[in-house]
């Protein structure tokens, strides 16, 4: 029950900035993933929420306080880790009961908020045993156990499901988001999976390089990313980029690949011959012979049962992956069409989209 | 795996076994022998029943020539020394590498490799500048100045410092998050999971401790600190010939107390030693 906030955060380890400026607020009982490659600083804007790491420069927010400099277990917090760290040595009881403890709380209080915990989580009969004694699923919930027994204000989880199984994660990923709904405990989630963040997020950050690359809904991240990496890294299989030239005062683009696309949100700002680069889902992209249609050499099908991806290269040997629902066609060549509607629009240098004015 | 017996393998174990324990062996069956017999050279390898007892009363043997200290006397010392030497270094070598693996302070570094160099400095090569010290300090002849020089330890250190190393950064984070100080953290979490290693260190070091020979030689000079291996050696340089029954006996009673703590410590200490699931 509390709001976060983040003001131009940053993180240097030595000569290296790994994190530069993030600001971000949390409403209260939003869930917010943070999500993008290894390395991007994902985790250590967490830790930094966290306390295990101070930050170099900027602030950290809960509830309106200043909690930047505050030690991490009077922050008011709760961390789901990746491998759960849980005590190895003390039962699921003592696990989830330790931060109560050190807090000074009686033992009938402690009792009492691990029933409850336990009650919710279907944890009641393993009270008792060690964590080895644990399936992985049930290490995760004693985990989740521990967090929520301490009633915190921001819940941290640092990528909770990558150590379960493929069929087990689809399941605590829906009971992650059911009981963080239901306790409307404010959330930051950290996940390298883009369709954890998806399924999980009210709003995504998605980071590239230490930096902020778009803050969004899951779905504002999809159809309007922000950048080049952003489409790329959301979205599945990743999207299509084929380079092109603006044309037409800006209302048009030829692609290099062969036909001119008339933008269909509106004309571009840009001079005409600016280059730029178009961005194009899989799944968006049609077969269909027409006067716009390319020519798509494919090299090999990759069949999924309700879809088959199609990869190959167009005329001027641009990679594209096409996404098709239909009994695919074998043929070596098959024409394609691009519907205007759905291109995204990037300048190739910067990397960031280029909205219509 | 081969499901029929391997007798090789066991024919080889069965040899090992046999070597390892035969000086045992003849010690035991000797000590029940009389004296004369043994300096006759004729022991039998079949104990006598009727010398049993003698267990008993190697308790009360003392050596004449160095005050005529019991046997038990002797036990009890090396017992208490064994103990301190054991539970002494692991409580300070814990505490120092607890300091190593886990905090940042100036000259860490310098600190952990002062204390790794000391590895190359036995008691055996130091044993004239600690005697000084010792001396300097009237500790000759004390129990502190038995045990004292023989606490501190490089290789414990070296031990709980990789155990230590090994433990999740996670499970650290987790304690700190719960809200767990230092020094909570070494005693709830740290300990507890290393415990298995603990054990084995104890082990190591209590047989260490009840095997010190040299340095007891030198502090224990009237004979009321002198532990059993010492002892045992004094028995059997006399000027009179020795009472070679009773010399076995003793020795046999000297192997007791390190195989009992051996035994009872051995499913722990095989964990501590191999276990690499943390």
């Amino acid at each position: 029950m509390a709001t976060l906030e983040l003001q131009s955060l940053q993180k240097t380890f030595g000569a290296t900035t790994v994190l530069h400026g993030i600001d971000l607020a949390l409403a209260d009982g939003e869930m917010l993933v943070i999500v993008g490659a290894s390395g991007c600083g994902k985790s250590t804007l967490l830790r930094l929420v966290a306390g295990l790491e101070s930050p170099s420069a900027g602030r950290i927010l809960l509830d309106g306080a200043d909690i930047t400099d505050r030690d991490p277990s009077r922050r008011d917090i709760a961390m789901v880790f990746q491998n759960y760290a849980l005590y190895p040595h003390m039962s699921v009881f003592d696990n989830m009961g330790y931060g109560l403890k050190l807090k000074g709380l009686d033992r009938a209080t402690i009792k009492s908020k691990i029933e409850i915990a336990a009650e919710t989580l279907g944890l009641t009969p393993l009270l008792a045993r060690k964590p080895r004694e644990l399936s992985g699923g049930q290490r995760q919930r004693v985990a989740m156990g521990r967090a929520i027994v301490r009633e915190p204000k921001l819940f941290l989880f640092d990528e909770p499901l990558s150590n379960l199984d493929a069929k087990l994660r689809v399941q605590v990923r829906a009971d992650i988001r059911k009981l963080q709904k239901r306790l409307n405990i404010t959330s930051l989630y950290v996940t390298h999976d883009q369709v954890e963040a998806m399924t999980l997020a009210d709003r995504l950050i998605v980071m590239h390089q230490g930096r902020a690359a778009q803050i969004a809904t899951p779905i504002e991240v999809f159809d309007k990313p922000a950048t080049m990496y952003v489409a790329s890294f959301i979205g599945e299989p990743a999207m299509n980029f084929c380079a092109a030239t603006i044309t037409q005062n800006g209302r048009a683009a030829k692609l290099d690949a062969g036909p001119e696309l008339t933008f269909t949100a509106g004309p571009r700002t840009a001079p005409d011959g600016t280059k730029i680069t178009l961005g194009i889902r899989a799944q968006h992209a049609t077969i269909a012979s027409g006067p716009n249609s390319i020519p798509l050499a494919v090299e090999f099908a990759e069949p999924l049962g309700s879809e088959t991806l199609l990869h190959g290269t167009l005329p001027n040997t641009t990679p594209f992956t096409l996404r098709v629902t239909s009994p695919a066609p074998t043929d070596h060549t098959i024409p394609i069409e691009i519907p205007p509607h759905h291109i995204h629009v990037f300048d190739p240098t910067t990397g960031t989209r280029m909205d219509p004015a | 795996m081969n499901r029929k017996p391997d007798y090789l393998a066991h024919a080889v174990l069965l040899l090992g076994v046999v070597i390892f324990i035969f000086p045992l062996w003849v010690a035991f069956a000797g000590a029940t022998q009389s004296a004369a017999a043994i300096n006759r050279g004729d022991i039998s390898l079949i104990p006598r029943l009727a010398g049993l007892k003698i267990f008993i009363t190697a308790f009360g043997f003392g050596n004449a020539a160095k005050g005529g200290v019991p046997v038990w006397h002797m036990l009890l010392v090396s017992l208490g020394m064994a103990l301190v030497i054991a539970i002494g270094k692991i409580v300070i070598s814990a505490l120092s590498a607890f300091a190593i693996a886990f905090f940042r302070f100036p000259f860490r570094m310098i600190a952990f490799w002062l204390i790794f160099i000391t590895l190359m400095l036995p008691v055996e090569v130091r044993i004239i500048p600690t005697y000084a010290v010792m001396s300097d300090f009237h500790l000759i002849n004390s129990f502190t100045g038995l045990t004292m020089p023989l606490i501190a330890s490089a290789t414990a250190t070296l031990l709980f410092r990789q155990v230590f190393l090994a433990i999740p950064d996670e499970l650290v984070e987790a304690a700190k998050l719960d809200g767990a100080g230092p020094m909570r953290f070494f005693f709830d979490i740290l300990l507890p999971v290393s415990a298995p290693n603990l054990a084995a260190l104890f082990v190591i070091l209590f047989v260490y401790g009840w095997n010190q020979y040299l340095w007891p030689l030198l502090v224990a000079t009237n004979g009321k600190l002198d532990p059993i291996v010492l002892g045992i050696v004094q028995m059997i340089t006399t000027d009179q010939i020795p009472q070679w029954n009773l010399v076995m006996a003793a020795t046999i009673l000297a192997i007791i107390p390190p195989v009992l703590v051996v035994v009872a410590m051995q499913r722990w200490f095989i964990g501590g030693l191999t276990e690499v699931d943390k």
